[in-house]
């Protein structure tokens, strides 16, 4: 499996951040030809993955949001999302549906999104130095037919 | 991102627009709520058909909003969901807490 295309992107982590991050990644998706539901379930679990990092990472203070996607010759996008955040204590925790430490009007459901949206998850943490989530997702090949 | 807010009788509607996430929802979440604190409402309708992308936070929006209904016994509905929007509702179970009348049957109308 060879990579194809790749992009990066760094930026600070506000808020406003959240539709621009989904953005950039869902139009270089495009280019493996999705549905449109495939390209939903992309924005959608990336802008979970970059909320985290701002609802989360860095509390009140400032820090980065690093993204990295890359299309392989399997048809396979892979969305790497990373901050050098406070980290995660208790990743198994952390994912399990409803569970949040901000409470309000978090609903909780991030990870979920995720796993639920996308082919494959994974997540590494490690406390005061960061969090990596990778996203994938494997876009069926479509064929037409002429005539 | 907007909120227009149409109030008859004892029905509050809230017609949501824009892309709902972390970022928006405060903002949606506060016209709401002014508005519901204001008319006491016995039904308050969400309705999502202008909004053209949702995540979680619209969970959070939809569940803080019936945890302040339910203190005074009002209902909630939620109309207008885009099949993206329905999906991430359905995950959260969403049809427990509000009727949910989906995309097809309120474009039917």
């Amino acid at each position: 499996m060879a990579v194809i295309n790749q992009f990066s992107l760094n930026i600070p982590a506000r808020s406003a951040n959240e539709s621009f991050a989904r953005a950039a990644v869902s139009a270089f998706a495009a280019q493996l030809d999705p549905t449109l539901e495939e390209i939903s379930d992309i924005k959608t679990a990336v802008s979970e993955a970059v909320t985290n990092c701002i609802v989360h990472a860095y509390g009140e203070g400032a820090g980065k949001i690093y993204i990295n996607a890359c299309i392989t010759d399997a048809g396979e996008i892979r969305i790497k999302i990373r901050d050098n955040g406070c980290g995660i204590e208790n990743i198994d925790r952390a994912m399990e549906p409803l569970y949040t430490t901000v409470g309000g009007e978090r609903a909780g459901l991030g990870f979920a999104v995720m796993q639920s949206f996308m082919d494959d998850i994974k997540v590494r943490s490690a406390v005061g130095k960061g969090t990596q989530v990778v996203l994938v997702k494997r876009i069926k090949p479509r064929y037409t037919v002429n005539g | 991102m907007a909120v227009e807010i149409n109030v008859t009788g004892e029905v509050v509607t809230a017609f949501l627009s824009g892309e709902l996430d972390h970022h928006s929802a405060r903002f949606m979440r506060e016209a709401i709520d002014g508005a519901v604190e204001l008319n006491m409402p016995t039904l308050l309708i969400l309705d999502f058909e202008g909004i053209s992308f949702m995540d979680s936070s619209g969970i959070g929006l939809v569940m803080g909003r019936y945890r302040n209904l339910s203190k005074t016994g009002a209902q909630m509905h939620i109309t207008g969901t885009s099949p993206q929007i329905y999906k991430v509702f359905k995950l959260a179970g969403i049809e427990r807490l509000a009727k949910l009348e989906d995309s097809m049957k309120y474009r039917g109308k």
